[in-house]
């Protein structure tokens, strides 16, 4: 594999990891006892570490090295998590990212500022390292910390070396573990010590055997490699799904052996014959182990010699086992299972290729509909019947090459549990964060877009929606303030929704507001939802205090102007003192359209529907005489064009014409039409070259009919007929 | 990780100190903690200064042991540190390298 490859895959994976672990480090805020979570977080940092040294990026090494002996320390327990950790933690993330990002760009001398920054980071990692000894010291002190008392208490629990040597009564209550770790155990960043450290955690270790017999002879003994084995007399209340958990990471390389309390002789007789070394040998290490009394054991010896056929009979009888812990290691199976096929059936394509293909599917509708239009025109059947299933071929493969690049939104909604969190930390509010719809799908070009807007609403509605706890009690609200974010697909569009429960906007405050602005005037008779909209507006912010967050009056208005771009549509809704809800409709891709069909003779035409202001019949106006070329709509003059005429259409003109107003920007034209034919979801095709000339077509698209119809360049067709106005104005 | 070594005549006393993790396992095994039984028929290695210690510092003590012995040597790990203790109490080994240790006061 070429180095540079390799790379920039390293580059794309570690910026991946670093996403999972922020995940998986605002996660542990709400669970810090999650031993997974922290074990997840300590394998993103070891796999960049381990990586980045691959490639001789020694500033991340170094910078990752420390980040991982802290998270280290955590797994092993010996400092725990807390707000300033994780703080801490997602800092050091945000540098690794720096870094990772560095590398990629130009690879050299580290700015002064990441130096600084890392330096600054490094000294508050170290210092919980510094802590973590302390704290072990304070242990043998006999001062355990109150947060290291559970562990302490576990730990001196087993603690019993010299004690329960030779210790009599033997207990037939106790879990039996054998446990064989793999020799490439440590090389993958995990310690056996550390999980039977977290055992201890969940119940007492009665007794414990280390296996030290396979350890080889100095000149094969690899340091790196692991050689030592344990068994385990255990005394737990714990269900086996759980103690089997304990040693999920390291279950692939290892053998990991579990036995109930109480399981028949014939349990243990496998577990003999499975272990690699003389049986006698392991039959006495569960002997002092506590799990088999001397009896239980010759019993067990003599059974094996005198009857081998019955002991393979005992093997295949699932009675052995309970049927829960059957169904728990199915499960677990199937679940390793399932991640390991998801993982294997992703490839990475490059972006770019993907658009090619699209351009060349959109290429392939443009022949096709040609084709299509050809055979019907000769008449041949067979030949019809043949472009028309190549059409409906075509029209899959236009399908599945767009749903290729639909992606979900969950990977943008799971951003702002990040942003959620750092915000209630500079506002003081407590806020949580609540996703919906994180399946749901729409357009890669379109998700990259909808990213900035989104922040905007969420940061809006933090700072100005959601109010300080000692508010929201006073109004009878839980403290702890809700922002959700929802996705849904409605009829051929995206939806998203932003909703807080906070405080919800203030009519009055906003309408005087916009009177000041000059955005309304005092007699307009306004809906709620008119008045709430009116924030959207340039110019707009009703925040009395503005805080470095949101309430400069930029904002609302960008929002609105980046969804328009995208062809979407932006509204809120809000009941005062329950919250407001900003929803956002986006069309599912952008090669997709809302338009709007006239008729001009037997043509039809397309106008991309959001630039439709009205519609209305063209007898209902006063005609211009002829010669203005402009028509009086409720005493504003409006230039108008007869698409007729435009497109030098050949047909007879109809009696009842109608009049389609157009707006863009400040602009606004009639064009004059003779049917409408209402809405209709438009596929945009790009014209080919041949037509690069022509002025006042953006594209066409193909009908249910298999007709074609031009999408008209509205934004083009208002500057000529305005020019064309001016111009005649002029001359009169 | 840094090794003290002091060899007098046949009696080599080694004190280790920093972590002893997998990180310097590799540089251990390749130390006089392994080469000085070539000259030595008595090493006993301090401990005190060791702030961490996971499997693969185990297995390091577990080899130097199990290659004393196999050369008719003797190697005596004295001064557990904290950290030691505690690996060694958990994996109950301490039977295995039959050093005094000080029990710690943890340990009812």
């Amino acid at each position: 594999m070429d180095m540079d490859d390799a790379l920039q895959t390293f580059f794309v994976e570690s910026r991946e990891l670093l996403e999972s672990m922020e995940q998986c480090l605002l996660k542990i805020e709400q669970t810090p006892d999650d031993v997974e979570l922290i074990n997840a977080i300590f394998r993103t940092a070891h796999t960049i570490k381990g990586s980045a040294g691959l490639f001789g990026l020694d500033d991340i090494v170094s910078f990752t090295h420390v980040a991982e002996s802290v998270l280290d320390c955590l797994r092993d327990g010996e400092i725990s998590i807390d707000a300033e950790l994780i703080a801490l933690l997602l800092s050091a993330g945000d540098h690794i990212y720096t870094l990772v990002d560095h590398a990629a760009v130009n690879g050299g001398e580290l700015t002064e500022e990441m130096s600084s920054n890392g330096a600054r980071l490094n000294k508050a990692l170290s210092a919980y390292l510094l802590l973590s000894e302390h704290g072990s010291k304070a242990e043998i002190n006999g001062e355990p910390s109150g947060q290291k008392q559970a562990q302490s208490n576990a730990l001196a629990e087993h603690n019993h070396p010299y004690t329960t040597e030779g210790g009599g009564a033997v207990e037939t209550d106790l879990w039996h573990l054998s446990l064989r770790f793999g020799l490439e155990v440590l090389r993958n960043g995990t310690d056996p010590i550390s999980f039977i450290r977290y055992l201890g955690t969940l119940g007492s270790i009665e007794h414990i055997v280390t296996l030290v017999d396979n350890l080889p002879a100095l000149a094969e003994f690899n340091a790196e490699s692991c050689y030592l084995g344990f068994e385990i007399g255990f005394k737990s209340e714990a269900d086996k799904a759980t103690i089997e958990g304990v040693f999920d990471f390291v279950r692939e390389y290892s053998e990991i052996r579990i036995l109930p309390p109480n399981s028949k002789i014939a349990d243990y007789l496998k577990l003999i014959e499975a272990l690699p070394g003389e049986d006698l040998k392991i039959g006495e290490i569960l002997l002092s182990c506590g799990t088999l009394t001397e009896r239980e054991l010759s019993q067990i010896l003599a059974l094996q010699q005198s009857d081998k056929r019955l002991m393979g009979e005992l093997l295949v009888d699932a009675q052995m086992v309970p049927q829960p812990v059957i169904e728990a290691a199915l499960s677990k199976q199937k679940t390793n299972k399932e991640a390991k096929n998801s993982e294997a059936n992703l490839i990475r394509v490059d972006a770019d290729k993907l658009d090619d293909l699209i351009n060349l599917v959109g290429e392939l509708i443009v022949a096709g509909a040609g084709a299509n239009l050809l055979a019907n025109n000769t008449g041949v059947t067979p030949l019809i019947e043949a472009t028309a299933t190549v059409s409906m071929l075509v029209e899959q493969l236009r399908d599945s090459a767009l749903s290729m690049r639909m992606v979900q939104i969950g990977g943008t909604f799971n951003r702002f549990q990040r942003v959620v969190r750092d915000v209630s930390k500079t506002l003081g509010k407590d806020m949580e964060l609540i996703i919906n719809g994180a399946e749901t799908e729409l357009d890669k070009t379109v998700v990259e877009k909808i990213g900035d807007p989104l922040t905007h609403l969420v940061r809006n509605a933090m700072d100005h929606g959601i109010e300080q706890a000692d508010v929201r009690l006073a109004l009878g609200k839980p403290a702890k303030g809700t922002l959700t974010l929802n996705a849904f697909h409605d009829a051929g569009s995206i939806v998203i929704e932003v909703s807080d429960d906070g405080g919800g906007l203030n009519k009055e405050k906003i309408l005087s507001k916009a009177i000041e602005r000059g955005l309304a005037s005092e007699g307009q008779n306004l809906s709620d939802k008119e008045i709430f909209n009116l924030i959207f507006e340039a110019g707009f912010s009703t925040a009395e205090t503005v805080s470095n967050l949101s309430g400069r009056g930029v904002g609302m208005d960008v929002v609105k102007r980046n969804i328009q771009a995208l062809r979407g549509s932006v509204v809120i809704d809000s009941i005062e003192g329950q919250g407001s809800k900003v929803s956002i409709r986006l069309p599912l891709t952008l090669a997709i359209i809302d338009g709007f069909l006239v008729g001009v003779g037997d043509s039809a035409y397309v106008i991309p529907l959001d630039m439709v202001v009205e519609c209305i019949e063209m007898d209902a106006w006063n005609q211009d005489g002829g010669v203005g070329h402009y028509l009086n709509l409720r005493g504003e003059v409006l230039p108008y064009c007869r698409l007729r005429e435009h497109f030098e259409v050949e047909s007879a003109a109809t009696n009842r014409e109608n009049v389609v107003v157009v707006r863009f920007g400040d602009a606004k034209v009639g064009l004059v039409v003779d049917k409408l034919m209402g809405e209709f979801q438009t596929v945009i095709k790009p014209l080919g070259k041949v037509f690069s000339q022509m002025r006042g077509v953006g594209g066409f698209t193909i009908l249910g009919s298999g007709e074609v119809a031009l999408i008209l360049d509205v934004p083009s067709l208002i500057k000529q007929v305005s020019q064309h106005y001016e111009h005649l104005k002029s001359v009169h | 990780m840094e090794i003290d070594v002091a060899i007098v005549g046949e009696y080599c006393q080694i004190s280790l100190a920093g972590e002893m993790t997998i990180y310097v396992a590799e540089n251990l095994k390749n130390s006089e903690l392994f080469s000085a039984f070539e000259q030595c028929t008595r090493v006993d290695v301090d401990l005190s200064m060791i702030s961490e210690m996971d499997t693969a510092g185990l297995q390091i003590m577990v080899a130097a042991k199990a290659s004393a012995q196999a050369q008719g040597k003797e190697v005596h790990f004295i001064n557990h540190s904290s950290a030691v203790l505690n690996v060694l109490d958990l994996c109950n080994m301490a039977s295995f390298f039959g050093d005094p240790m000080v029990i710690s006061p943890s340990v009812n």
